[in-house]
Formats: structure tokens, C-alpha cells, sequence
């Protein structure tokens, strides 16, 4: 008899201690990674994330461009996959016929199960060599941006530019997992009135499906957005990976992820590793905020369904 | 047995109630509550209950939805207890132990008191056969019997449960390809097996069509031969029909309780005319 | 645009416009008709030139030799091959007990606040960036024995592990009936009797599913082993010693110079693919039943 409670017992001390390392992990990782950094954040302060310097024989580090970098990609890469994410939720909710819909949601989700490196290895060996011969002349001669700040310089290849393309079809088929998820939550109901008030289907959409979905789709936005700020190894393998702030998408950069990667194994002195750890820690903290602001934009609409 | 169907069919025929029979039962008082009151929370549910089960007998309890009925029956074998918030209070005598401080653990209590649910519960990762002997396998080593021993309990258990001859040639299939009817018998089946001194049956036809409702009467009918049965329903005709005695329960409170016979047809209390006859519930 | 707005306050229709106001809808219609088709194009893009440039590389000798340098021919993968399938026993050894635990806990104790918070930083662990699970790992596991290792390298995949296989144990769990549970319990099985061998079991087939979604996605990460498993030419499946994987591999031969180390990597990327493909196939059969679907 009381074997059976203390089996009981045991079971929930030991299902309790499992769920405890979720919680602990994270303490972890915040407590170890911040330790590891805490000699560069102590000297440099908060303006180790807005100085530019980086010479690890000196000791002298700043993590401007790595922060500058990882925006601009990111940013990027949301307006490049934005309206492509959307655009396919719609037509897979609301036009596409019922034959068509599980093989392009499929194929879409697909892009989600692509390895980061894999990623990476077609950045470096198709898409950058097609940049540099095709895209980027077109943009610069052919389309004569060269002159303004945003497509100026050499076309190396390695680029900003890069960096967003990739990180934009990685983030892809986040976004548009989430935008159809609450598209498919907006009532029938909804669109039904639109229509029977004589709006076409695109009005209908605009008026009925879209103001209702609207913070759900920017909660998915954000979401890839939080992919994209940590995304590593890709980035890191088409970037270029140079310590500098440059208007244009044609030069290379950083972003925080691919400055940890790229120079990790390299650094030497304690305080070149505690800079990277430090940028790490940042990176661990802008993640975290724009993953809660996701969640929370996505569970206000959805509900149960998505968070 | 023909006749005894149609009985049933008909639905309103009520059991002859010997003297002799109300004798020998009334010595053999398998389950008693004294002064039970159960809680979901800080609401009392169930209040202060006092209810005998005797062997050989058909107890129904009946009353509105929501009158407690099913939080009282599950009191007896502790499931109450399982639902997050909810607790007991008072006694609950099983062959004249308390089951919630006479030293028996709810496992124990739940081996000897089984009970079947409003909807099939078959294991759904289970063959018919092992469903049967879902609760054989967890007992104590030395009282589990072996592989052949089991075989046999399982065919007695699915022959008391009047599912033998439907399933007696597919023991090893899945449970859930069974009909609903079939799936009700088998959770009764399964709570036969151990053997238990009183089975409770949670409103066990409520899910089930006409044909299946009747089976499983008939074999409610038949069980109290060698088991103490307690079944809820909603039913009236159907406490009518299977029980021996019925208890009558209106907002927690067990208003009434008394042969079958006399309940239907003389009820001492207002209240449970009112409700045999249609006026509420 | 406003201009041809059809719903007014009120409901009222105004029928302005019509034939521009359709012209817009067609249009716009056959612009979500392209962003579905431009969305699929990279995937196709992609799976052709891993298709066109893995398969011409991929000889049986891949699977069986060792890496050679830049020069000589042949050479394979086979110690990295090696080294992704130990690294995934290790992260599944340690990722798939805590996080099927985790998720039965999630699962039990629904709705208290314990269970809620553990939810929640369940799903800030998953966003956590691949490459500060890395370096935590190394910090932790690496730095203080000064060498790499490929249980670290597990270990850091097993943490990416835990909050997937934990959020969908949980719903996989939630999905079995109350009264499954109910019926166990009334036949006298014990709490944890009643967890394991019914309610867990009667969930495995979705857990199994959730597992092998969760190995898929670690098998192809790179960034929490660059600086734990680290990578190794040479043969070794010790777990004390670093360890190569497909994806170092495919990392390193990817930003050399050499064709002959991009073949290479196109080969290596072919395989991993295979296997994440693979492993996500067979989760859609786990999920089929041993004994199907009956009534209910």
C-alpha cells in the first residue's frame, strides 16, 4: 500500500526534477553567458554595444557594427520575405483551389526543414556568385543605383545583401506558417458579410480578413524577425564578415551571430573571448524581447491555437 | 430469460420484491456511507450522505443532473479525490472498514470497488484480451496470475460480461474496432476481472443505442449474483427496470432511499413524487 | 483606392466604380497567385542545384573513406556520417528522457502557475539563438576541461532538444480522454502506473512523431558545435574526444577555395538533407497506430 504511494511519490519528484531543467537551463545560460562577458560590459559599459573599435591586441572592443549588422539583415530580410509570406497565405487561404493547397503549403514548410548550413553552402557556391555577376551590375548600371548610398561600391558578392536574401527564404516559411494559421482563425462569418454586402474578394479581404488577422500576421512578422536576428550559419557564410558600418547592401558586415562564429575559435585573450560573450549576451536579450513581443501578438489573436 | 427480456422491453415492469429476499440482504451490508460530504473546492456537492450497499442487490441511485448522484458514487472507490480541488469528508465503510482512514490506499479500495464510466473507456493501445487484463497485470506478484491463468479469467470476465461469443475469435485485435456496445461490456469485462465485491456503474448506458442499452440491463440484472452493483442514471424506467433498491437524490442530498418497488410506487417524500412523476428533473 | 470601398458605416453599398473596383481585386488576386509561386522557387531552386551538384559527387566511397586533401580523389565523409549519428544518440539520450518528462509535467500539472512559467520559459529556451547555445555550452562544458568533446557537442544539441520534444509530449498528452485516465485509475493502477503505461503509451505514437521533428532539426545544426564537438578529420567516436559531423564538415569544405572540397560539401549537404527527409518521413508514420482508428 504505501509502496504504491511511494511510487507515486518518486514519479512526481521525477517528472517535477525533468521540468525544473527547462527553468534552470535558462538561468544557465543567462548567468554563464553574462559571466563570460561581464569583463567587456564592465569596461566598456553599455556603449560596448554603440563603439565601433575592435582590435583584440589591444583589448579594445565595441559592438556596433555587429548590432548595425544584424538590424540592416534582418530588416532586410523582412522586407524581402514579408510580402512573399503573405502573399502565399492568402492565396493558400483564400484562392487557392483545394488540389493546390497541401503541395505549396508543403513545399513552403519544406524551406523551414533546410539545415541553416545547407543554407549556407548554396549562398556561397550559386547565390553569391550570381550576385555578384548578375544582380547587383543589374541594380548598379542597368538600373543606375550605383550612385545612391544603398547599392554603392564593389560588387564582392559577400554582402549585407547577401546576408538578407538568405536570411529572407529562411524566415519565409515562419511567417507564412503563422499568417495562415490566423487567417484561418478570422471567422467565416467575417468574410460572409463582406461579400453579401457586395465587396469584391480582394475588398473583402482588405476590410474583413486582414484588420482582423492584422496583429496576428505582424506577431508571425516578428517571429521571423526573431529567427533572423540569431540565424548563424548562413549569415555567417555569405556576410563577409568585416568589422564596419556601411550604408551600402553591396559591403560586407557583421552580424552579432556570425561575429561569434566567425571569430570564436580564433580568439585568443580572455578579453577578445569575453567581447564575443558579450555580444552573445546582447544577442540573447534582443531575441528574448522580440520573441515575447511575437507571442504575444500572436496569442491575442489566436488564442489557444498558436501559442 | 425470453421473458426477461421482454420485461425489459417494456421497459416499466417492475421486480417482485420477496420479504424473503430484503432479509438475507439486509445482512450483508458490503458498503456503507455515514455522514459523507464531498467538496469541489469550498462548493458541497454531496451532503451528509448515508447510503447502504448490500450484496446481491442492484442499488440505483437516481435524481437531476447535476444532484450530485455521480460525485457520490465515485466517493465509494476514491476517485473523487482525483479531480484537482475535490475532497471528501465522513465515512465510507467497505465490509466494514474505512476506506479513507481504515489503512487501505485508494489502489487497494479501487481493486475491490470497481467501476465502469458513462462512456467506453477501452485502452486504446490495447488488444481486447489485454484490455480484459489490464488489471490483472498490475497486481501484486504474488496474486498476478500466469499467462494461462490469465487467459482463462479473461474468458470468464468477457462470458459474466455476455461479450465472449462476439469476440471470442479476435481477442488479439484492437479494442477500439469493437462497436460502442461491444466497448461498454469490454470496460465491464475488464472490471470483473479482479475479481471485485462491488462494481459501480456510472451512468453506463447513457452513450449507447436502444439495443446496446438493453444488453447491458440484462447483464446489470444478472451481475448481482455474485457482486454488489451501484449504478447512476438518469433513467428512471431504467432503475426501475435493473435495480433492487433505489436511492433518490435532489441537490446533494440523498432525499430517499428504499426498495425499488416502494420508491416507484409509494414514496414517502414529496420530493420524490414530484420527481417519479414527472413534475421536475 | 478608398474611393472604391464598398462597406460604408451602416452597411450601405455604393456601387461606384465596379468594373475598376474588380480590375483591383483580379490584380491583386493574381498577386498572392505569385507570391505563392516565387515562395516555392527557392526551395526548387535549391533541391535542384544539391539534386544537380550532390548527386554527381556521391559516390559509395563517401559513405565508406575518410576525408583526403585537397587533390586526391576520392575521400568521403564516412567519420562525419559517423560522428552527426553519435552526436544525435547523445542529445537524444539526455533531450528526449527530460524533455518527454517536462512535458508530462506540463501535461499533469495544466493550469497551476508552476506548470505556466515552466511553459513559458519552455518556449523562450526554443528561441534561444543556435550559437548562444554554443557558446554557454562551451563556457560550461568546454573551457573548463580545455578540450572539445563531443558529449558537450551532444549536450548543446540535447538543450535545442528539450523545449520541442516537451511542448508536444504536451500536447500529444493533452489529447488523450480525461477518462482514459479515469478508467485506470478506477481499475487500481497507481499515479505513475496510470501515466506511463496508459496515458503516455496511448500518446507515444504523437510523442514519437514530436521526437523525430526534433532530431530532424538538430541533426542539421551547425552553430552549437562549432566550439563543442568542434570537428575531427580522423576517425573517433570517443565522447571525450572532438568529434566530426556533416555539418562541420559541409561548413568547412563550403568556405574553402577548393572544387574538389565543394563537391564535397555538395555531397555532404545531399545526405544530411536525406537523412532530415528521412527522419520527418518516418514521423509521419509513427503517428499511424498499431491498431488504427475504431469508433470514437
Amino acid at each position: 500500500m504505501n509502496t504504491a504511494d511511494a511510487g507515486d511519490r518518486a514519479y512526481r519528484v521525477t517528472v517535477a526534477a525533468m521540468a525544473m531543467v527547462v527553468p534552470l537551463l535558462l538561468l544557465l545560460v543567462s548567468v554563464e553567458v553574462v559571466r563570460a562577458g561581464w569583463p567587456a560590459l564592465h569596461r566598456f559599459g553599455i556603449a560596448f554595444f554603440t563603439r565601433s573599435a575592435w582590435d583584440a591586441v589591444n583589448g579594445d572592443f565595441g559592438a556596433a557594427p555587429a548590432v548595425y549588422g544584424t538590424i540592416v539583415s534582418s530588416i532586410l530580410a523582412l522586407v524581402l520575405a514579408t510580402p512573399l509570406a503573405v502573399g502565399s497565405a492568402l492565396f493558400l487561404s483564400e484562392f487557392a483551389p483545394r488540389w493546390l493547397q497541401q503541395p505549396v503549403a508543403f513545399l513552403v514548410d519544406l524551406l523551414a526543414a533546410i539545415p541553416s548550413v545547407v543554407y549556407g553552402l548554396w549562398g556561397i557556391l550559386v547565390l553569391i556568385p550570381w550576385l555578384r555577376e548578375t544582380v547587383m551590375p543589374f541594380l548598379a548600371d542597368t538600373l543606375k543605383l550605383g550612385n545612391t548610398p544603398l547599392f554603392s561600391g564593389p560588387a564582392y558578392g559577400n554582402s549585407m545583401l547577401a546576408a538578407g536574401i538568405i536570411l529572407a527564404i529562411m524566415i519565409l516559411p515562419y511567417i507564412a506558417a503563422v499568417t495562415r494559421e490566423v487567417l484561418l482563425a478570422v471567422p467565416r462569418s467575417q468574410r460572409e458579410a463582406a461579400l453579401a454586402l457586395g465587396a469584391t474578394r480582394w475588398e473583402m479581404i482588405r476590410d474583413a480578413v486582414l484588420p482582423h488577422a492584422r496583429s496576428g500576421i505582424i506577431g508571425g512578422i516578428i517571429l521571423g524577425l526573431g529567427r533572423a536576428l540569431g540565424e548563424t550559419m548562413a549569415v555567417t557564410m555569405v556576410i563577409g564578415n568585416t568589422h564596419e558600418i556601411s550604408a551600402s547592401l553591396f559591403s560586407p558586415g557583421y552580424t552579432m551571430a556570425s561575429q561569434i562564429a566567425n571569430e570564436f575559435s580564433e580568439a585568443t585573450n580572455d578579453m577578445h573571448i569575453s567581447a564575443l560573450m558579450a555580444v552573445g549576451a546582447g544577442l540573447f536579450a534582443i531575441t528574448l524581447v522580440v520573441n515575447l513581443l511575437a507571442r504575444w501578438l500572436v496569442s491575442r489573436v489566436a488564442g489557444e491555437r498558436t501559442a | 430469460m425470453v421473458a426477461g427480456m421482454t420485461e425489459l422491453a417494456m421497459g416499466v415492469t417492475l421486480r417482485p420484491q420477496t420479504g424473503e429476499h430484503s432479509a438475507i440482504a439486509l445482512s450483508d451490508v458490503r458498503l456503507e456511507t455515514r455522514g459523507l460530504d464531498a467538496f469541489f473546492g469550498a462548493t458541497r456537492v454531496v451532503k451528509d450522505a448515508a447510503l447502504r450497499v448490500y450484496d446481491r442487490q442492484v442499488t440505483a441511485i437516481i435524481g437531476p443532473s447535476g444532484c450530485g448522484k455521480s460525485t457520490l458514487l465515485r466517493c465509494l472507490n476514491r476517485m473523487h479525490e482525483t479531480v484537482v480541488g475535490a475532497r471528501a469528508e465522513g465515512e465510507v465503510l467497505f465490509s466494514g472498514t474505512d476506506v479513507y482512514s481504515g489503512g487501505m490506499s485508494a489502489v487497494t479500495v479501487r481493486r475491490h470497488i470497481g467501476m465502469v464510466f458513462q462512456r467506453p473507456t477501452p485502452f486504446p493501445t490495447m488488444s481486447i484480451r489485454d484490455n480484459v487484463a489490464a488489471g490483472l497485470k498490475i497486481l501484486p506478484r504474488a496474486d498476478r496470475p500466469t499467462r494461462s491463468g490469465t487467459d482463462e479469467i479473461v474468458e470468464q470476465a468477457l462470458r459474466r460480461a455476455a461479450l465472449w461469443e462476439e469476440v471470442k475469435d479476435r481477442l488479439k485485435q484492437g479494442a477500439v474496432m469493437l462497436s460502442g456496445g461491444q466497448q461498454q461490456r469490454l470496460c465491464i469485462a475488464r472490471a470483473l476481472a479482479t475479481q471485485p465485491e462491488v462494481l459501480l456503474l456510472d451512468e453506463p448506458t447513457a452513450s449507447l443505442d436502444p439495443t446496446s442499452t438493453m444488453r447491458v440491463e440484462e447483464l446489470v440484472y444478472e451481475l448481482r449474483a455474485d457482486v454488489a452493483v451501484v449504478i447512476v442514471t438518469h433513467n428512471m424506467q431504467q432503475a426501475a427496470r435493473v435495480s433492487d433498491r433505489t436511492a433518490f437524490m435532489l441537490a446533494g442530498e440523498l432525499v430517499e432511499v428504499g426498495a425499488t418497488s416502494a420508491i416507484f410506487t409509494a414514496p414517502t417524500d414529496a420530493r420524490t413524487e414530484a420527481y417519479i412523476t414527472g413534475r421536475f428533473g | 483606392m478608398t474611393q472604391s470601398t464598398a462597406v460604408v458605416p451602416g452597411g450601405r453599398r455604393v456601387p461606384r466604380n465596379v468594373t475598376r473596383r474588380r480590375v483591383v481585386s483580379a490584380v491583386m488576386i493574381v498577386l498572392t497567385y505569385l507570391a505563392a509561386a516565387a515562395a516555392t522557387l527557392p526551395l526548387i531552386f535549391i533541391l535542384a542545384n544539391l539534386l544537380r551538384q550532390g548527386v554527381g559527387s556521391l559516390h559509395w566511397h563517401f559513405f565508406t573513406s575518410m576525408p583526403k586533401p585537397v587533390g586526391e580523389e576520392g575521400g568521403g565523409m564516412a567519420n562525419a556520417i559517423a560522428g552527426t549519428l553519435m552526436l544525435i544518440t547523445i542529445a537524444s539520450a539526455i533531450g528526449l528522457p527530460i524533455g518527454i518528462g517536462a512535458g508530462l509535467f506540463l501535461a499533469e500539472q495544466r493550469g497551476t502557475r508552476v506548470a505556466n512559467v515552466v511553459r513559458f520559459l519552455s518556449d523562450v529556451l526554443n528561441g534561444l539563438p543556435s550559437i548562444v547555445v554554443g557558446i554557454f555550452a562551451w563556457q560550461l562544458l568546454v573551457r573548463p576541461f580545455h578540450h572539445f568533446s563531443a558529449l558537450a557537442g551532444g549536450i548543446a544539441l540535447a538543450v535545442m532538444m528539450i523545449p520541442i520534444v516537451a511542448r508536444t509530449t504536451e500536447e500529444m498528452i493533452r489529447l488523450v480522454p480525461v477518462s482514459l485516465r479515469e478508467a485506470a485509475l478506477a481499475l487500481g493502477y497507481t499515479r505513475w502506473r496510470t501515466s506511463l503505461s496508459i496515458v503516455l503509451r496511448s500518446a507515444l505514437p504523437g510523442i514519437v512523431t514530436g521526437a523525430l521533428v526534433a532530431v530532424a532539426r538538430i541533426a542539421g545544426e551547425t552553430a552549437p558545435l562549432l566550439f563543442t564537438a568542434f570537428g575531427n578529420q580522423f576517425w573517433s567516436t570517443s565522447p571525450g574526444q572532438p568529434i566530426a559531423a556533416l555539418p562541420l564538415q559541409i561548413f568547412s569544405y563550403a568556405i574553402s577555395p577548393y572544387d574538389d572540397w565543394h563537391a564535397q560539401a555538395w555531397a555532404g549537404a545531399l545526405v544530411l538533407i536525406a537523412l532530415v527527409l528521412v527522419i520527418s518521413v518516418s514521423a509521419r508514420f509513427a503517428t499511424r497506430s498499431r491498431y488504427g482508428r475504431g469508433h470514437d
